[in-house]
C-alpha cells in the first residue's frame, strides 16, 4: 500500500503569529517548522509500514506552500517518508480552505494513495477540516481526530472522541484520515536520517503540473472572502504572580481567593 | 435564496444544545434575510415529534432523512441534496465536532465558502457576514461568501438557544441516495463512555488537570485542592489526558466534552487551547498555574501564576485547609 501524508510548514510556536493588516492574510515571515501535529501523522504510517499487517512500499510526504516549505519535507522525510511532492505556485497564494482542499486533493490524485494522513490541526490556521475537504474531492471515506487505528485487511479500525464519547468506526481503504496527538509518540528523527533527507527525491510541482484549476484557488478565487480584521472586545487583563517564593505565592492566591468568598 | 439550512446534531432521543442554539441564531438570521430557517435530521428512524420539537427554537420546517448516525459523509449527501432542490443560501451548523467535517465536506461538493469557529454572524444588504477569532483569538475575521451557498461553523456555545414561542415546525421527509464512499465507514460503537461517570457541570469549584500533571497520579494533586475546597467541588480535566486514559471522559471540559461554569475554575497544568477554553470560559473566577508565562490561558486568566505545579499544588492545598480551619 501506499501512504500519502499531508504535511504543513507553520509559524515556529515561540514566534508572535500575527496578521498582514493589508491583506488579512497570516503574517508567514520569522522561524518556520513542521507543524507538529503532523509529526503524529507521519509517526502513524511508520507504525501502519512497521506493524506489517500490510506491506507498505511508499510513504509520500505532501505539501502546498512557499518556496521555504521544502524544510517541513526535509524533516517529513527525516522522521521516515521515502519521498515528498512540494506544490508550489504563486497563484495559489491565500487560497481558503475549501480552496487548499482542491488543490492538494489535485496533487494527490496523481500519487493515487491508498491512505492520506494528516494531523488533527494546524498549528497556526486553527481549523481542523482540510482532511473533510480533501476526502469529499477524492470520493473517499473519512474520519477526523482518530487516536487509535488499526488495520485489518481492507479497512481500518478508528476510534475517536466525538460530542458524545468515543466512536469506533471502521472505515475501507482508501481513506483520508486525521489523526489526533493522542495516536502515538512521535519518534526523533536520527543524525543519519537528518543528514540523508535533502537527498531524497523531492518533486515539485506547480498548479498546471497538478493539473489545478486557476480559477479554484488563490486569494481571489477563494468562496470564503476576507473582508476585514478587528480586534477583539477589550477584557481586563488579569492578575500575574510569578512563583518566587512558594510560600508567598500560596498566602496571595489564599488571600485572592478569600476577597472573593470562594474558599 | 434567503433560506438557512441548519443542522441538528441528535443522540439518544435528545437534540445536542449547540444544534438548538444553531437553530435559534438561524431562525434570528433567515427573517433578516427575509426566508425561512429550516432544519436537517438524519438517523435511523428519527422520532417525528423530536423534529417537530425544533419549531419551538424558530425552524420553519423540519426534513428528515434516513441514513446512518453519527458519521459525516451522509449528511454531505442529504445536505447537499436539499440545497439541490433550491432556496438556500447558507448551511449552519453549531459548535461541535461532525459539525465541522459536515460543513467542510459540503463546502468541497459545493464549491462554497466556508467559515468556522464562528462567534457571531450578522446580516448586511441581505447577505451575512461570519466574525471568526483567529490566532489565539487575538483577532477577529470577517468573511464574507462569493459562492451561491455560504458554510458557517460555529464555535462552541457560540449561538444561544431561545425558544421563539412558536408551535411545532412542519416535519418533511427528504430522500436522497448516499454516494459511494458515504457507505465505507460504518459505525461499530458510538458514545462510549470511558472512565467512572463523574459530574463537573454541578460543581461551584472546579480544580481542572492537564498534561502539565506530568503522569496519571498527577491528579492526585488536584484531587486534595479540590477536597480542601470541600462542599461542591470536583475535578476536570483536558481532553489531552483524557485521550491518554488519565482521567475519565465524564471530566472533560470542551468542545466535545462538557461545558462548565462554576464560581471557581482553577486549572493547572493546561496550555488554554481554544477547544478547552469555549468550555468554560463563563465561569466566574478563573486561576490558572503554568510553568509557562506564555501560555495562551493566561490572555484569559483573572489570576495566572507563573510556577510549577508540582511545588504549587501541595502547598497550596495545605493553606486552604488552614483557612477554612481557621
Ligand atoms: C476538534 C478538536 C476538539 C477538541 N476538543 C477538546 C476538548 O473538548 N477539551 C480539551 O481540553 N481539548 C480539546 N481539544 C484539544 C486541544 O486542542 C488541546 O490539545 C488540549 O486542550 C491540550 O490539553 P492540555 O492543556 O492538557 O495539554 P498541553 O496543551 O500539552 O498543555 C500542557 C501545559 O502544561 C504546562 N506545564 C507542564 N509542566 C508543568 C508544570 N510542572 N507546572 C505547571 N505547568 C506545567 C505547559 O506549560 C503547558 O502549557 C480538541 C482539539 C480538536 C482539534
Amino acid at each position: 500500500m501506499k501512504i500519502c501524508v499531508l504535511v504543513k510548514e507553520v509559524p515556529d510556536a515561540a514566534v508572535e503569529k500575527k496578521l498582514n493588516p493589508s491583506t488579512g492574510r497570516m503574517d508567514r515571515s520569522g522561524e518556520r517548522n513542521l507543524n507538529p501535529y503532523d509529526t503524529h501523522a507521519i509517526e502513524a504510517a511508520m507504525q501502519v509500514r512497521e506493524g506489517g499487517s500490510i506491506p507498505v512500499e511508499e510513504i509520500v510526504a505532501v505539501t502546498m506552500g512557499p518556496e521555504s516549505a521544502v524544510r517541513a519535507l526535509h524533516k517529513a522525510v527525516s522522521l521516515g517518508a521515502d519521498r515528498s511532492v512540494h506544490l508550489c505556485d504563486e497563484a495559489l497564494a491565500g487560497s481558503d480552505v475549501a480552496a487548499t482542499g482542491y488543490a492538494l486533493a489535485k496533487t494527490l490524485e496523481r500519487e493515487s494513495p491508498d491512505l492520506v494522513l494528516l494531523g488533527q490541526q494546524s498549528d497556526d490556521g486553527e481549523c481542523y477540516t482540510i482532511g473533510a475537504v480533501v476526502a469529499e474531492h477524492l470520493g473517499m471515506p473519512s474520519l477526523t481526530q482518530v487516536i487509535k487505528m488499526d488495520v485489518s485487511g481492507e479497512a481500518l479500525r478508528c476510534e475517536r472522541q466525538a460530542e458524545y464519547g468515543y466512536d469506533t468506526v471502521e472505515v475501507k481503504l482508501p481513506a483520508v484520515i486525521s489523526v489526533g496527538d493522542a495516536i502515538n509518540e512521535p519518534r526523533y528523527p536520527s543524525l543519519k536520517a537528518i543528514m540523508g533527507a535533502k537527498k531524497k527525491q523531492l518533486d515539485s510541482l506547480s498548479a498546471g503540473d497538478a493539473q489545478v484549476d486557476p480559477a479554484k484557488v488563490g486569494g481571489e478565487n477563494s468562496a470564503a472572502q476576507w473582508i476585514a480584521a478587528k480586534p477583539p472586545p477589550a477584557k481586563a487583563a488579569g492578575e500575574i504572580i510569578e512563583d518566587e517564593d512558594t510560600g508567598e505565592t500560596v498566602e496571595r492566591i489564599v488571600a485572592w481567593l478569600d476577597e472573593r468568598k470562594l474558599i | 435564496m434567503p433560506n438557512i439550512l441548519v443542522y441538528a446534531l441528535h443522540y439518544d432521543g435528545a437534540i445536542n444544545k449547540n444544534s438548538l442554539g444553531a437553530v435559534s441564531e438561524g431562525a434570528r438570521l433567515a427573517e433578516e434575510l427575509g426566508g425561512e430557517a429550516h432544519a436537517i435530521m438524519l438517523g435511523e428512524g428519527v422520532a417525528e415529534d423530536l423534529a417537530a420539537s425544533l419549531g419551538r427554537y424558530g425552524a420553519k420546517k423540519v426534513l428528515v432523512a434516513e441514513g446512518p448516525e453519527g458519521l459525516a459523509q451522509p449528511l454531505v449527501d442529504a445536505m447537499a441534496k436539499a440545497i439541490g432542490d433550491g432556496g438556500y443560501g447558507y448551511a449552519l451548523f453549531g459548535g461541535g465536532l461532525l459539525g465541522f467535517e459536515i460543513g467542510a465536506g459540503l463546502a468541497a461538493r459545493l464549491g462554497a465558502g466556508v467559515a468556522m469557529e464562528v462567534t457571531n454572524v450578522r446580516a448586511e444588504g441581505g447577505k451575512l457576514i461570519a466574525e471568526r477569532p483567529i490566532l489565539g483569538d487575538s483577532a477577529i475575521s470577517e468573511i464574507a461568501y462569493r459562492s451561491p451557498v455560504g458554510i458557517i461553523i460555529g464555535r462552541l456555545n457560540a449561538f444561544e438557544a431561545r425558544e421563539s414561542g412558536a408551535g411545532s415546525a412542519q416535519v418533511e421527509q427528504l430522500s436522497f441516495e448516499l454516494s459511494e464512499h458515504a457507505t465505507r465507514a460504518t459505525m461499530i460503537t458510538r458514545g462510549e463512555q470511558r472512565g467512572a461517570d463523574v459530574d463537573i457541570e454541578g460543581a461551584d469549584v472546579l480544580v481542572a488537570g492537564g498534561r502539565g500533571l506530568g503522569k496519571p497520579e498527577g491528579f492526585k494533586l488536584c484531587e486534595e485542592l479540590a477536597q480542601a475546597f470541600g462542599g461542591n467541588s470536583a475535578v476536570a480535566a483536558t481532553r489531552a489526558v483524557v485521550d491518554a486514559g488519565w482521567y475519565p471522559y465524564a471530566a472533560q471540559i470542551g468542545q466535545t466534552g462538557k461545558t462548565v461554569s462554576p464560581k471557581l475554575y482553577l486549572a493547572a497544568g493546561i496550555s488554554g487551547a481554544i477547544q478547552h477554553k469555549v468550555g468554560m470560559q463563563s465561569s466566574e473566577n478563573i486561576v490558572a498555574i503554568n510553568k509557562d508565562a506564555n501560555a495562551p490561558i493566561f490572555e484569559f486568566s483573572d489570576l495566572g501564576i507563573v510556577g510549577d505545579l508540582n511545588k504549587i499544588l501541595p502547598k497550596l492545598t495545605e493553606a486552604v485547609k488552614a483557612k477554612k480551619a481557621s
